[in-house]
């Protein structure tokens, strides 16, 4: 679909008919102290030419380390094909066109989209996707304020949630009047590195509408989701998981969560940064948001979904549906003022998962665990070095170094390795503690060059 | 268009409110509204004991295409709300004004602010202007 703008004909013509003679009077209402004429951090335009540079410039200074640093994106294969599909002109745009019905292609890879990601999650409904991980939470967030209607507008977070997402959840919601009560996780003994439940029922937190679930969290660790579930559901509240969706493929999906002994079963919302599949790590972006949810909370779920219908003819067709509450039709009462869907990365996304399938997926998973598995033991027999949390672990893991994580991550990358993230960064009682990851995109060699620099760095 | 029932109040957005023999007061939307929106595939109730003020939201009516506030007319109480248009909204636009009705509010104001509401041949006419 060709996009147009204006050329300036066409501004002066539509000027005339209003009898405005600028644009800048448009917007005479706005009190001229209030407005930027000028922008000074912004240079001025380079052209392409200086632009090309520049960016390969920068790239170069990247290079291509070997990368074991996780912490919420993570580096996997991409099959080729993938983004030679993504490229096409019939996909390549970043948003649902507007009169999405007449696109019925992109809709329907939406469709398909929206299913693999129910089927991952176990969930009744996903929506068309939501701007990252980080900000998917916060709509969760708001989203189960609107679902408890005149709730307590608490929410509990473990800090055992990713530092990032907590961050942008603050910044989101706090304004609007929630407050987020963030508590501290079990750091020794068999519950080490997760929240424990056994803990968490000699708390009292006062009322509050919902407890967020990390599975994993920010350290890799298996987090106990049926007691954690059922906990939150006894004290009337709903639960919203955050999931990385690869894990799914060998975790309970959280659809299930819970023991089956409480009266309500499963996460209610599920959220998370859908980035593993398919979509490059690319300095951290652009990647992009999950949510799902039970069939019942449907209505106060942001974005849009894409819905299979038949037309006068009674061929399937798609078209989307639950727009209704979208901020160009509801404006300020929009379920959200700042969820987009990621057109392109979920096209990337959905593509990588057809092309794996179920197994390749599963796969992916299981060749991620064992290869940090292997990464554990090589570092772990490395003089001063052990395993921080005692907790089951996914495709991440907490190492103790004998000195500060973050000089070791320095010395590393001089030898052209990214060594992981120094924890230390966000929890300043893990200074020692190094988080890694090795996806399946390792090698054994790969593991040994990292164990071998690691000691020689420690020695 | 349906005939407005002469017993009916309306505001400018649309709603109308009935008072009841026992000085309850029953809301919803007019038929004219209810044609605007189009098919109606959803209804977010109040809850019966909401404290509800007379020309502020309390309800949303959905179609496929727009998500619309309902204002009460009245202030008041809420003490019922049609729970059956969970599974049948499109009974707003088949019988508005009828088994349509949206919530039951218990006024406490109603002498003043009744003023405030158009009779029906006003409403036709607001209605009849917005047209052209």
């Amino acid at each position: 679909m060709p996009f147009i703008p204006h050329s300036e004909s066409d501004v002066r013509e539509m000027l005339k008919t209003i009898g405005v003679s600028r644009i800048e009077d448009l917007f005479d209402e706005i009190p001229a102290s209030l407005k930027i004429e000028q922008l000074k951090q912004v240079p001025a335009g380079l052209s392409e030419m200086d632009v090309t540079r520049l960016m390969k410039e920068r790239a170069a200074q990247d290079g291509t380390p070997l990368n074991f640093c996780g912490a919420g994106a993570y580096e996997h294969h991409i099959p080729a094909a993938v983004w030679a599909i993504v490229s096409r002109g019939e996909f390549y745009s970043a948003y649902t066109p507007y009169q999405a019905e007449a696109s019925q292609g992109t809709l329907q890879l939406i469709y398909e989209y929206q299913t693999m990601m129910t089927r991952l999650t176990g969930m009744d409904v996903s929506n068309a996707s939501l701007y990252d991980g980080a900000t998917s939470l916060a709509e969760a967030v708001l989203m189960a304020e609107r679902c408890a209607k005149k709730g307590p507008r608490r929410v509990l977070v473990p800090k055992s949630v990713h530092p990032a997402y907590r961050k942008t959840l603050h910044t989101i919601v706090t304004l609007q009047g929630i407050e987020i009560v963030e508590f501290d996780f079990c750091h020794e003994g068999e519950t080490g590195g997760g929240v424990s439940p056994a803990w968490l029922a000699k708390q009292d937190f006062g009322a509050f509408t919902a407890l967020v679930i990390p599975q994993t969290n920010f350290f890799g660790v298996l987090e106990d989701v049926d007691a954690l579930t059922d906990w939150a559901h006894e004290k009337g509240a709903l639960t919203i998981g955050i999931v990385n969706p690869l894990a799914l493929s060998v975790l309970k999906p959280p659809g299930r969560w819970g023991s089956g002994k409480s009266k309500s079963h499963g996460a209610d919302i599920v959220c998370g940064d859908g980035q593993p599949f398919g979509v490059p790590l690319s300095s951290g972006g652009p990647y992009f948001g999950i949510l799902a949810c039970k069939q019942e909370f449907v209505r106060q779920m942001p974005g849009r979904i894409v819905g299979r219908t038949t037309d006068l003819d009674g061929k399937q067709g798609f078209a989307l549906t639950l727009q209704a509450r979208e901020q160009h039709i509801r404006r300020a009462k929009a379920t959200s003022n700042i969820c987009t869907n990621q057109g392109l990365l979920v096209t990337a996304a959905t593509i990588a998962m057809a092309m794996l399938g179920p197994n390749g997926v599963e796969r992916a998973a299981k060749a991620s665990m064992h290869n940090t598995r292997k990464l554990r033991d090589l570092l772990c027999a490395i003089p001063g070095v052990k395993q921080v949390f005692a907790r089951p672990f996914f495709h991440e893991v907490a190492v103790e170094l004998p000195r500060p994580a973050h000089d070791v991550v320095e010395r590393l990358a001089k030898e052209k390795i990214v060594a992981g993230f120094a924890l230390g960064e966000e929890y300043s009682e893990l200074e020692n503690a190094l988080l890694v990851c090795a996806t399946e995109t390792k090698t054994d060699a790969d593991l040994r060059r990292f164990a071998t620099a690691l000691a020689g760095a420690l020695k | 268009m349906n005939e407005i029932p002469g017993d009916l109040k309306f505001m400018k957005s649309h709603e109308w409110a009935r008072v009841e023999d026992n000085g309850s007061v029953t809301v919803g939307i007019s038929d004219h509204a209810q044609g605007l929106l189009g098919d109606l595939v959803y209804v977010e109730l109040p809850s019966v004991g909401d404290e509800v003020q007379a020309g502020n939201a309390c309800a949303v009516v959905e179609s496929v295409k727009a998500a619309s506030d309902v204002y009460s007319p009245v202030s008041g109480k809420v003490t019922a709300v049609n729970s059956a248009l969970a599974d049948k909204p499109e009974t707003i636009n088949e019988d508005a004004y009828g088994e349509g009705w949206i919530f039951v509010v218990k006024p406490t104001n109603l002498a003043e602010e009744q003023e405030e509401l158009l009779d029906p041949d006003a409403y036709a006419e607001l209605i009849e202007s917005e047209e052209h």
